[in-house]
């Protein structure tokens, strides 16, 4: 197990080093520079030049690049070329920080969600209901959330007007009754966004959870089981369930990769001050620095996060760490 | 999961002979819903392949007079803010859908994926190592932040290029068709399209080198290149096919999201993904429902259609 953890962990380097250098070819190898951007309508080419010199933008790609690594290192980033009197890790890391709450509330739910309808599918497989569940999932998978939020949108914020168009207000209200008892309500500006999230997701995962269910239901220990004459609710969450949930653990990196690309489309739809609208805006803007570290953080998380994943499915099940060490 | 459970029956389908393909359709013919798909991935796709000759007006027609109308008898589907008619523009919107995903499967799924998995699967030893650790890099880069870097970084690189080609040989026009943002939009994904492909023929290679017939046709000297050609292509052809109703809805929705994000497609060339964005305000919607609802409704339909069609295609082959 140590052997294979190591061998998982010496992936990682390896991992941010294609991610970085890739983002950072491309960077340069668009038209424009840096100072360029930053320069704006102000186009003295002498100025420029020595701006460039200074900055070191004529040095070779890969001294530049080595400057870009041994810097990002010490946890400098470099400066945003939009917000001049912010450094690129000033802006980036509180913006992570709400990407991060969102997403980690949209995960809990697309499994608290996902695995009962999953559950409930297998039970009524073979039923009218059955072909008519699979594909209302189906349905919920395919639908685009850039065609699914303006509508929400429409109908909830400008007809029913009960909840914001956008924004963000953090995770909780807590309203005091009689100035002694806290309760802790919901924030409104999260329905919406948490709904586009997870939609997709817990549909997936549900669709999963059937899937193995059924099979794991065919099993003849299952048979055993029901034979022996334990109580439908034993087999079902003693022998059904756990059976049932070790394919579930490889989809949380599926369910994140979902949520992580999903940030983009629904933090700039409702205009959600997280890491995916910032990109989106640095993007558009070409602001340097900004895009590196943004592209090489998201890569950061989704590297750790889908190893963690790994690791787990690793310790849970044998057999993948034997068939990793081949 | 659905690669574990193609996985899984790709196993089986190792001892199919060539009457494979008639079974898979015989199977499909029975469910209602795989062929309601298939009709509607038809008409999605014949509408896209007839579009300059069926579309009622060009797609950069513009009619400032009549912008944002709802439908009427001159326009089906409306106007959009520029007055342009809406279903021409959805026809050529999926003429480009038709493009990229026919590109982009041709060259990224079934190209490279294809030869690099058998390649790997059949050559083993450092080469099946050097692909696959490459492949490993690709699938842990996060998709749409690296695809957004490549097509700003690299768009504006392309025109330029197709400007060059332009004044310095015969060729006109390439700039005018969207050509190089076709190509961007197409090379990306296809750079991140190849790997799900590769690793799945190269298992199921892995277990044809074992077989008998294998070892024979190696064993009477027939060189690799036609082992490869003649002898596993033929019994990996069916995963080829469950990739492509499972990787075509995939690569259509990259497509209308790069393009949303304005690294796609560039205009004039009509997307699906440049015709959400104009209709994705609250408060256009309000007022003008038509011009989110037309290409959101036809998105919603292609992509629900190739996902009943691939799910009915996995069982087809599941359930032999």
């Amino acid at each position: 197990m140590t052997a294979y953890v190591i061998r998982r962990l010496l992936w990682l380097p390896i991992v941010l080093f294609a991610v970085s250098f890739l983002s950072f070819v491309i960077m340069r190898f668009g038209p424009g520079d840096p100072v360029t951007v930053a320069a704006g309508q102000y186009r003295d080419p002498e100025v420029l030049a020595r701006i460039r010199a200074e900055k070191g933008l004529d040095d070779s790609l890969p001294v530049q690049y080595w400057r870009w690594v041994s810097a990002a290192a010490r946890g400098d980033f470099g400066e945003s070329i939009l917000q001049r009197t912010f450094t690129v890790s000033e802006l980036i890391f509180p913006k992570m920080w709400i990407s991060a709450q969102l997403g980690i509330v949209a995960l809990a739910i697309v499994f608290a969600v996902g695995i009962p309808l999953g559950l409930i599918a297998a039970r009524l497989n073979g039923t009218w209901a059955d072909p008519f569940i699979v594909s209302s999932l189906l349905f919920l998978q395919a639908i685009p959330v850039l065609v699914l939020i303006p509508p929400l949108l429409w109908l909830f914020a400008l007809q029913f007007r009960i909840l914001p168009v956008g924004g963000w207000g953090g995770l909780l209200d807590v309203y005091w009754v009689g100035g002694v008892i806290a309760i802790p309500i919901p924030d409104p500006h999260l329905y919406l966004p948490l709904l586009a999230y997870t939609i997709g997701g817990f549909a997936g995962v549900a669709r999963l959870v059937r899937v193995t269910a059924l099979e794991v239901t065919r099993e003849d220990y299952i048979r055993t089981a029901r034979a022996k004459g334990l109580p439908e609710a034993t087999v079902l969450f003693r022998h059904i369930l756990p059976n049932s949930l070790l394919p579930i653990v490889t989809s949380v990196g599926l369910a994140l990769a979902s949520v992580i690309e999903g940030a983009f489309f629904v933090e700039t739809l409702l205009g959600i001050p997280g890491i995916g609208s910032f990109l989106f805006e640095a993007a558009r803007s070409r602001d340097y620095d900004t895009i590196m570290a943004s592209t090489v953080i998201i890569a950061t998380v989704f590297v750790i996060a889908n190893l963690l994943v790994e690791l787990t499915y690793g310790f849970i099940d044998p057999r993948v760490r034997v068939q990793a060490s081949r | 999961m659905a690669t574990a459970s193609i996985e899984r029956s790709a196993e089986r389908d190792v001892h199919a002979g060539r009457g494979q393909w008639r079974e898979l359709w015989t199977r499909l013919r029975r469910k209602r819903l795989a062929l309601i798909s298939l009709a509607i991935i038809a008409v999605i796709y014949g509408a896209g392949l007839s579009a300059p000759l069926v579309a009622p007006y060009a797609y950069t027609e513009q009619n400032l007079d009549r912008a944002l109308e709802g439908p009427t008898r001159d326009h089906w589907l409306g106007t959009d803010r520029l007055g342009r008619d809406m279903l021409s523009r959805a026809m050529y919107s999926a003429r480009t859908t038709l493009i990229v995903t026919a590109a982009v499967l041709l060259t990224g799924s079934i190209l490279i994926g294809n030869g690099l998995g058998m390649l790997a699967g059949y050559r083993g030893g450092w080469i099946d190592n050097a692909i696959m650790r490459v492949g490993e890099v690709v699938s842990s880069l996060p998709g749409i932040p690296m695809l957004i870097l490549i097509n700003a970084g690299l768009a504006p690189r392309a025109i330029e290029a197709a400007r060059w080609l332009e004044n310095h040989t015969p060729l006109s026009g390439l700039v005018a068709s969207g050509f190089p943002s076709y190509l961007i939009v197409f090379a990306g994904l296809s750079l991140f399209s190849w790997i799900g492909t590769a690793r799945l023929i190269r298992a199921l290679v892995f277990q044809l080198r074992e077989r008998d017939f294998i070892m024979a046709a190696e064993g009477l000297g027939a060189p690799g290149g036609r082992v490869v050609v003649r002898h596993i292509l033929p019994n990996v052809a069916f995963l080829i096919v469950l990739q492509i109703s499972s990787g075509l809805g995939a690569i259509a929705g990259s497509e209308i999201v790069l393009t949303w994000f304005g690294v796609g497609v560039q205009p004039p060339v009509p997307s699906f993904g440049a015709m959400l964005f104009d209709g994705s305000g609250a408060r256009t919607f309000q007022s003008h429902p038509h011009v989110l609802l037309v290409p959101g409704v036809i998105v919603t339909l292609l992509l629900y259609a190739f996902v009943l069609l691939g799910d009915a295609i996995n069982d087809a082959f599941a359930h032999r």
